[in-house]
């Protein structure tokens, strides 16, 4: 059974449909793991085995009678971040202050995964309303990374790597404010792809800052992730930000061919900050593209270090007004010590929620706040422009552009907790995407001197997914999809005749 | 900047939250931190440059003023941490 959990979304969707195993196999094989591996890891917070039995035998029948022919992932056990809607199951945003929420309705994107025959098997942990970058602020405890226990796995969408990193699910949703499904794909070794803004429907994903937040998929390889973003783009009537004209055909684009691609590498990507392994990683890489026919030359893109700080205007601003919905009246926690409707607003709050997500809606609160919303707010969004034309300049010459997904690979444990101000600046390479709502993948490129992984971020320019799946895909060629060593040691483990010492296998530590 | 401890009551109280005293100075001096960093903006000239809230050409959506939902209240309320004839329970806020 151990076999049938590493294999990939689509083989197991294929093998389904050739009969070779039912969807109940794929359940039980994928819930006898989350039951071994998930009490190190903690990737979820909830995990739905009932429900996933019952979503296994309907999906069966619904294959059985041809209703899902055309669906390539029917029956695999998928993940989802517990940040999005999912009709009478917990959706806590790793918060105190939805510890008890269950939705009444679906996220557009989960009703279009039913839909494709998807079984959900859990709601994956991240970090407290997506909000940091290690996945340790939620309220729930931290998820631990795959590839060492000690390092973070990234985040917000932590779990959701995790998950896919460790073997406990086949592929999962995550979303992306800042970073938050590359940079996590990037510290666990996966594959993840944040769509252009305006490709998939936002309708029931619970909001961060609405103009940056877009909903992706994380995989072990970029066709399993195209699949999936297949399945879950395209206009809603119910997210008016969703576009209506794209076609979204992502598979199309899995195709080993670079030749004659133009790639641009902006310089200020490989400058102060960037740890040297991952540095060499990225001109690696670059080398097999030119390898393979595509041309590869460095560019200036400016203004990269302004990217952060208006970001964080922009978020926090955006957040402090979709978090202020939360007041202990529709939903969720309600502080029992309040007199007065004020009050009630004030405690529930002030209890509800997690230091990080209480520092941002204040500095939201302040630079919205009348004396300096000019020189905070607008001036903001001034820079957003400013970046954006930068990018726009650079896709005239270039198709794609290549960068580090992070300047270092995963830190330890309580690291970037104690300093939030480093934390922000870890998401240097990410956040100027979601300015200029480009897409961006962050595919595994190598691994440090630590042996931990590290990710390289494909970005395209405004509805180019397909070229940086292609990219993806032809770079995925050249290299091997390398599992985290403990996990990998397990399955040699298992087969081998008990006399051979396992050379990687690391120690556990307690 | 200079975040003092009455910019953080400030702050707080725009967004309902309640900061302790003993927080404060804590809260006060991150903030700082944080708005300096945010304050290196002020090194891009942004002179006649419009500002952007949105990537892509977004307009009003408009649609017919019908209902297509359905009475759903008691499933609503069922999240509600009070309720009380099929309403949402508050606090009384008028004497």
């Amino acid at each position: 059974m151990k076999d049938l959990v590493k294999m990939s979304a689509l083989e197991i969707g294929r093998m389904i449909k050739a009969k070779e195993i039912t969807v109940l196999d794929a359940v039980k094989a994928q819930l006898e793991v989350i039951k071994q591996r998930d009490p190190e890891y903690h990737c979820f917070i909830t995990v739905l085995e009932e429900e996933a039995y019952a979503q296994a035998a309907e999906v069966q029948k619904r294959i059985d009678a041809g209703e899902l022919d055309d669906s390539p992932l029917a029956g695999v056990p998928m993940a989802v971040k517990d940040n999005i809607c999912t009709k009478g199951v917990k959706t806590t945003c790793a918060s105190k202050i939805l510890y008890n929420f269950e939705p009444i309705y679906d996220a557009t994107v989960i009703e279009k995964l039913k839909k494709a025959g998807a079984v959900i098997i859990g709601k994956t942990n991240m970090d407290e309303f997506a909000m940091g970058s290690t996945t340790e602020t939620s309220h729930f405890g931290e998820t631990k990374n795959p590839w060492d226990t000690s390092c973070v796995p990234g985040g917000s969408s932590g779990g959701s790597a995790a998950a896919v990193a460790a073997e406990e699910v086949f592929y999962a949703l995550g979303s992306d404010t800042g970073g938050s499904i590359r940079q996590p794909a990037s510290y666990c070794g996966v594959t993840g792809i944040k769509p252009t803004y305006g490709t998939v429907s936002r309708y029931g994903l619970i909001a961060y800052a609405s103009s940056l937040d877009q909903i992706g998929t994380f995989g072990r390889n970029i066709s399993d992730c195209a699949v999936a973003l297949e399945v879950i783009s395209g206009h809603d009537a119910k997210d008016s930000t969703s576009v209506s004209t794209e076609s979204f055909q992502y598979t199309k684009a899995l195709v080993d061919d670079v030749k004659g691609l133009r790639i641009g590498i902006p310089k200020d990507y490989l400058g102060a900050g960037l740890e040297e392994d991952v540095k060499e990683s990225i001109l690696k890489a670059a080398e097999i593209f030119r390898s393979k026919g595509a041309i590869v030359e460095e560019f200036e893109l400016h203004s990269v270090d302004y990217a952060v700080p208006s970001y964080y205007v922009v978020a926090c601003a955006e957040a402090s007004s979709n978090l202020s919905r939360f007041d202990g009246v529709k939903y969720g926690y309600h502080s029992e010590k309040a007199e007065g409707l004020q009050e009630v607003y004030k405690n529930t709050r002030s209890e509800g929620f997690g230091n990080e997500v209480k520092r941002r809606m204040m500095i939201g609160a302040f630079v919205l706040s009348s004396g300096y919303y000019d020189a905070f707010y607008n001036k903001a969004l001034k820079v957003r422009a400013i970046i954006n034309d930068g990018f726009q300049k650079a896709f005239e010459k270039y198709d794609i552009i290549l960068g580090p997904t992070a300047p270092e690979t995963a830190p330890t444990l309580g690291e970037s907790l104690s300093d939030p101000l480093k934390m922000y600046l870890s998401d240097i390479y990410t956040v100027s995407v979601n300015l200029a709502g480009l897409p961006a993948v962050s595919i595994p490129c190598g691994r440090d001197s630590k042996g931990l992984p590290i990710g390289m971020q494909l970005i395209g320019k405004h509805f180019g997914e397909n070229e940086i799946i292609r990219a993806a895909y032809s770079f995925e060629q050249s290299v091997e999809y390398e599992r985290p060593t403990a996990i990998a040691a397990e399955g040699k483990e298992d087969k081998s005749s008990g006399n051979q010492e396992e050379k990687s296998s690391p120690k556990k530590e307690d | 900047m200079r975040i003092t401890e009455d910019t953080v009551k400030y702050v707080a109280a725009l967004a309902k939250l309640t900061v302790s005293e003993e927080e404060q100075q804590k809260v006060a001096t991150d903030l700082d931190r944080i708005l300096d960093y945010i304050e290196t903006m002020n090194g891009l000239d942004t002179d006649g440059v419009e500002p952007m809230s949105h990537v892509l050409p977004v307009k009003n959506v408009f649609r017919e003023d019908i209902v297509t939902n359905q009475d759903n209240r008691e499933q609503l309320l069922k999240n509600a941490p009070k309720q009380k004839d099929g309403c949402f329970a508050v606090p009384k806020t008028v004497e």
